[in-house]
This record gives structure tokens, sequence and C-alpha cells, in this order.
């Protein structure tokens, strides 16, 4: 039936049940879903990783290329991240320009990934203030049920980890891995009615009034934030959510390796 | 009923019949002989070939009874999703109520989940639903899941043995709507427990002996007491 | 361009081995989306593909509405990293058009006149190409459509027949295709033979034509038995114990 609209029974169950900390799918509200990473998905990204949290699928891919660095920032590679929520992937998602949804999440993975330091752009320096090495990230929703933001996050991770600099192709010498100092991983919190729950289905995020998304890395510091939707959270309650997702990342960490 | 015969999947374009059988519901004809236009099973019944859909979105037929949810409302409508191709119009005359020009909203709003009849489905697929008929109502409460509507047979089973069981190990009350949407009402743990039978009917349709393997299921997942009762 | 480059050996083999009219290993499987009410993914040489179709569901925009039946939208994209250098997201000219001829092959076989003003959507996504995609999306998309449910008289394979330094070869890879001389994509209706996709670029002889056309309406009888198979192996045990109401 059609998805933008829950119906009030679906709400009121949701909320039920929550209130005795269960969920539709049987989790309990720390629970994350099956988590699922297949890295090197796609022989002609630089990089590539197929990620599913339960239903949600995504794949995120690098393609990489030499041009010239920004004037400010003359001996560092240059970093840009997109996302599409192609239409394949749900049946309210529609062909056409990255929308509001699509320019957040993109900009919030990025975030991440930058913030952490995650990639060692000044390694992806060839000659100063003439060529580097520009990162193209652009990530796909194949599945949309809920929790965009971590499938997403996870993909562009797992991509950027097993990523190799063509630089052979390029005339720049030796391949190599493409230098990575640590592992920034996202978690989202959705807040419904006064309940806190990881990892929402689609459904969840219909019905929450808040969420909060949290990148920490693996010393368990906070690199990144960004609360979305029209409610709003405590200050205790967003105490709790970062540390919630810090425990998360060091979950999910020990997933990708 | 005679032995069952074995089920044969067929695609779009199988041959299903060139000597004589006449052609059903998801075949068409070509130079006499009968194929499928869809993906699913192969049933003959007198003297017609037909084939029973494997999946596809519910097509409403005359009288069917199904459950809704309220999508939109107009101010001498509402329009009803029932996950057919279109939405359908349920008018302010096909329901028990006396409804003002404009005051829709006061007796059903967006989300809310009603029972309902197919009053018609004109040759233009133009649906229209009624609330006039005896126990067409509003649903409040409980939990509405939905399954592949042509697994909605094997949810009721034959005589209606399947959904007997359910209703009567769960204590639950339960409505399959011919569209695949179900609505379940009871204790909150024994609905959790009928859902989850529902869709390993839906996933499961495939197993054999499914009967028995709901009613393990939901033996082992039942609280206690519920099932003293039934052993009794 | 090198022509001195061998496209086949004296052994009658090709670049990667393959014959002539050999096409490349194919997989396909349905049923792979959950969101989706049809989905099929594919897999031929190194080109990966989705196709998704949602429908018959309320046509939008509006206009595009056809009172008698349903319209067939088919959304043909590469993804930015499909591709050597990376494609910029969103439609260019080259997947609006291969979208119109895509509809137009599936509008041939699907019984849009029982769906009036209904739209059937259509999304194929090539995640990784290698030559041929265009093919490899249609031949995915009606498997997804008969996965979905929707009435068709007829699965549509489809397959390119290229012409490489003078050889007509089946099914090119992508080596083979930057020695390319000819194309000709095409796709048919299996049961009745008739052609609902064909484009050609390039020089070819009539005879030429003549064979190329012969190679690739055999190919596409290869690949509607692996289609009509991946259809199978979805349903076929379930079916062994659907008990149906009589």
């Amino acid at each position: 039936m059609s998805r933008s609209v829950v119906s009030e029974i679906r709400r009121n169950h949701i909320y039920e049940l929550l209130r005795k900390g269960r969920r539709m799918d049987g989790r309990e509200p720390l629970d994350l879903r099956e988590i699922s990473v297949e890295t090197g998905v796609i022989d002609t990204a630089e990089g590539s990783a197929r990620v599913r949290y339960g239903e949600t699928e995504v794949i995120a891919g690098l393609k990489m290329a030499i041009g010239t660095p920004f004037p400010d920032t003359p001996n560092k590679g240059v970093l840009t991240t997109s996302m599409e929520l192609i239409p394949m992937a749900h049946p309210d998602f529609e062909s056409g320009p990255p929308g509001g949804d699509a320019i957040e999440l993109a900009r919030v993975v990025d975030r991440g990934i930058r913030e952490s330091g995650m990639v060692d752009v000044e390694k992806l320096c060839i000659t100063p203030g003439e060529e580097v090495w520009m990162c193209f990230i652009d990530i796909y929703s194949i599945n949309y049920d809920g929790n965009l933001f971590d499938a997403a996050a996870l993909a562009v991770v797992a991509a950027l980890k097993s990523a190799i600099v063509p630089a052979s192709n390029h005339d720049k010498g030796e391949d190599f891995p493409l230098p990575v100092t640590c592992v920034p991983i996202t978690a989202t919190m959705a807040k419904i009615e006064n309940t806190l729950i990881v990892d929402p289905t689609f459904d969840e995020e219909m019905v929450s009034s808040a969420r909060l998304t949290v990148t920490s890395d693996g010393n368990g510091d906070v690199r990144a934030m960004q609360k979305g939707k029209s409610g709003a959270f405590t200050v205790e309650e967003v105490n709790y959510i970062v540390d919630v997702a810090r425990e998360k990342g060091d979950e999910i960490r020990k997933i990708i390796g | 009923m005679n032995a069952r015969p074995k089920r044969e999947v067929v695609v779009p374009g199988d041959l299903l019949d060139d000597k004589g059988l006449r052609p059903g519901s998801g075949t068409y004809v070509l130079d006499g002989k009968v194929y499928s236009s869809l993906l699913g099973v192969k049933n003959i019944r007198s003297n017609y070939v037909n084939v029973i859909p494997l999946s596809g979105r519910y097509l409403p037929q005359t009288a069917d009874t199904v459950v809704g949810k309220i999508i939109d409302i107009g101010p001498s409508n509402w329009l009803v999703d029932i996950n057919a191709p279109y939405p359908a119009p349920l008018h302010v005359n096909e329901v028990p109520w006396r409804v003002e020009f404009g005051d829709t909203a006061r007796f059903l709003r967006v989300g809310d989940v009603i029972m309902a009849k197919i009053l018609m489905m004109d040759e233009t697929n133009k649906i229209q639903v009624t609330m006039n008929d005896s126990g067409m109502r509003k649903l409040q409460g409980g939990h509405v899941i939905e399954i592949s509507y042509s697994k909605v047979p094997r949810v009721i089973g034959k005589g209606g043995s399947m959904i007997q069981m359910i209703k009567s190990m769960t204590d639950c009350r339960i409505f399959v709507g011919q569209n695949g949407v179900i609505w379940i009402e009871g204790e909150l743990e024994n609905v959790l427990v009928a859902a989850k039978a529902i869709q390993m009917i839906d996933e499961e349709a495939q197993s054999s002996n499914l009967t028995e393997r709901v009613k393990e299921y939901m033996e082992k997942a039942l609280p206690a007491s519920e099932q003293a009762d039934i052993q009794e | 361009m090198d022509s001195d480059i061998v496209m086949v050996d004296d052994k009658g083999k090709r670049l990667d081995g393959r014959t002539a009219d050999e096409l490349r290993p194919m997989k396909i499987e349905a049923g792979v989306l959950s969101n989706a009410d049809g989905s099929a993914y594919l897999e031929i040489g190194k080109n990966k593909v989705l196709a998704a179709v949602y429908g018959p569901r309320e046509c939008h925009p509006r206009h595009l509405q056809n009172p008698t039946r349903a319209i067939v939208q088919c959304k043909y994209n590469m993804q930015s990293y499909s591709v050597g250098d990376r494609k910029r997201p969103g439609p260019d000219r080259r997947s609006v058009e291969i979208s119109k001829i895509i509809s137009e092959a599936l509008e041939a076989v699907i019984q849009v006149e029982l769906f009036p003003r209904a739209s059937i959507d259509v999304y194929i996504e090539i995640l990784q190409a290698n030559a041929g995609t265009r093919c490899a999306g249609l031949t995915a998309a009606s498997v997804a459509l008969a996965d979905a449910g929707i009435p068709m008289r007829d699965l549509v394979p489809s397959v390119a027949v290229g012409k490489a330094n003078g050889h007509l070869l089946l099914d090119l890879n992508k080596e083979e295709d930057n020695y390319g001389e000819a194309d000709l994509p095409l796709a048919i209706v299996p049961k009745t033979n008739e052609v609902v996709l064909l484009q050609m670029d390039g020089h070819m002889t009539r005879e030429e034509f003549g064979t190329a056309m012969e190679m690739g309406v055999k190919a596409c009888h290869e690949i509607y038995e692996m289609q009509k198979d991946a259809l199978r192996r979805r349903y076929s045990t379930e079916a062994d114990e659907q008990e149906v109401e009589e």
C-alpha cells in the first residue's frame, strides 16, 4: 500500500510495542538489523562496496582521476560525495536531480569521512598546486527500508578501505592502496514517542519525531553529527545517543575488520 | 476433490494447450493454441486452462472484501488504497453515516484503515468501494500486515482450515482481505504470533506440511497458558 | 587504432576464447529486491545489471495517462562508477534514447490494454558496463516484468551482433567493441520471431547484415531459455506444494 501514509493502526502498534521495549521485526531498541558488507563488487571502480542493513541496500563506488587542487589546499587531494535516491529503491522515490534528502545524506556521509580524516588527502598530492588525485564517491540506494544514513556511510567506508589508487593507468608510478588513517562509523537513532531506537526501518522512520546521526572514530571520539526531522531531543537524550553511537561504532567496526 | 495434479510453473509465452481446451484467465490464444501470459501455475478446470499467478498486484473483483487505507479526502469522497493498480474512491453515499458535503474528515481520516467491499470494477478498471454492507467498518486497534494477494487462498486454507487454526490457537480476531491486507486483533503477544504465522505462510508457501509447521511454530511461540488451553 | 590486432585466431577463437557465435557467460536471478513489484539481476561477461518493475500503478504525471491502456515508462541509467571514466549522474541523450526504445520493445509484449490509465515503470541500473548494456538491461527488464506478475505475451531476449576487423562476432565485449566496425543490437519475441528492438551503426555489407541478424536471432533463443529458467527457479519448489482453492 502507499508507504508515505502510515496507517493509524500501524503507528499505534509500533507505539504499543515500543512501550514494552519491542519492535515490529522482533528487535529490541538497541539491536541493529543483520548487516552485510561485500567489497570489490564493481570492477570498473577503484573501490566499491555493497552494504545491506536488513532489507535496506546501497552500493558505493569510488572513481579517481587526476585534477588540479583547490588554490587554498594546493597539497591535498580532493574528495566529493554524491548520493542518488534512484526510483528503483522505493515507490516514493522519483527520477530527477538529487533533492533535499539525497543532498543531506551525501553531505552527512561526506562530513563523517572528511572530519575524521579517514582519507589522508596529503598523500593524494602528486605535484603541489598542480596535480592531485580527485576522489569521486558515488552512492546509490538500491532498496530502501530505512536508515540510509548508516548504510550509505558504511558502504563508503568499506569502499574506501578496499580502494586501490590507479596510478599506473596515469603514468604516476605503481598502484597503491588508498591511504586510510581510521575507520569512522555512523550510527543513527530515531525517537518514537519517548523511546530511542537504533537503525530504524522505513515504518519506524515514518512515525519517528526526530533522528540523530553520530559518526565516531576508533578512539570513540565524535567526528560528525546531524539532527533531523521536526521533533526535539533533551540534552540527556543527546548524550545518551552519543554513547550508544560510539558503542555501535565498535560493534560495526568489527564487521568490516 | 480428486487427487491434486502436479502443479506446473509456467512463464509468459509457455504453450499451455493445443488440443482444444478453452483459454481461461492468465492466458492468450495465438494460431489456435493457448499460451500463458503470466508467471504462475497451470490449472485446468472444466475444459478451461488457467494460469494462477504467483505474483502481481491485486486486481479487484466485484463483491470482494478488502482491507484498505484512506490516503486522501475530498469533499464528497475518500480515496482508499487497496494495493490495486488504482486507488479506489469511497463515495459518501457508500458509508453507513450521513455525511454532509465537505464534512468527510469528521468520519474517516487519512491513515484510517477500513474493511470495504468492491462495489464495482468496470471495463476501464474504474473501481468503487462501499461500506454499506454487513460487517464493513472502520478498523481500530490491533495490527495490519500485508502479504502477496496470491497467497490469500493459502492463508485461508481449504474450507478456512488454516485461518481457523490460527484464530483459535491465538484467540485473535483476524480478517483476511482478498487484497492480501490482513487485520489481526487480540492480546499483543498473540497478535505477534498470529502475524508471524501468517508471514510464514506467505514466505514458505512452498514447504511441505505447512499446516503442521505453522501449528508447531504457534505452539512453541504462544505463552504457556495458551498452550494449556489448546491441549485440553 | 591498431588494425593488426587479431580478433579471431586461426583456431576460430576470439580474444576471450569464445567462438564467433558464442555468448559471454550469463547469469540471471529473479526477485532480488523487496520493495519493487518485480526485479532481476543479470550478469553477462563483465556487465552487471539490475532491473526493477513498479506497477501497474497510477500514472504520474497525469497528462501521460492513456484512457485505453497502460503506458510503459523505462528509465535506463548508467551508474557513475560503471564505466572507465566516471559518468556524471543523471540522464544524458544516450540514456534517454535507450530508455525510449526499451520501453517500446517491452510494450510490444505487455498486455497494456488490461490496465487503462496505469503506468508500468521499469528501472534499469547498469552497475558495471562492458559493452552490450542496453541488451543486458532489456533482457533483465523482461524477467523483472514477469516476476512482477505483469501479463505479457512472451519474454524479450536481446543481444548485439558486432563486426570487428572484418569478423561478425556475437555479443562483443568491451575490448572487441573498441575495434568495432559495426554494431547491431536487437531484441525479439521468441514465439513469433518478431523483431521489437533494432538499431545499427557502422558498416556492414547487405550479406553481412543478413548473417548478423541470423546470429542474433539464434542467440536470443539461447538467452530466452536462461530467462525462463531464472523465473522457474524462483518458484518451482513452491508450486510443487502450492494448494489452490478449488
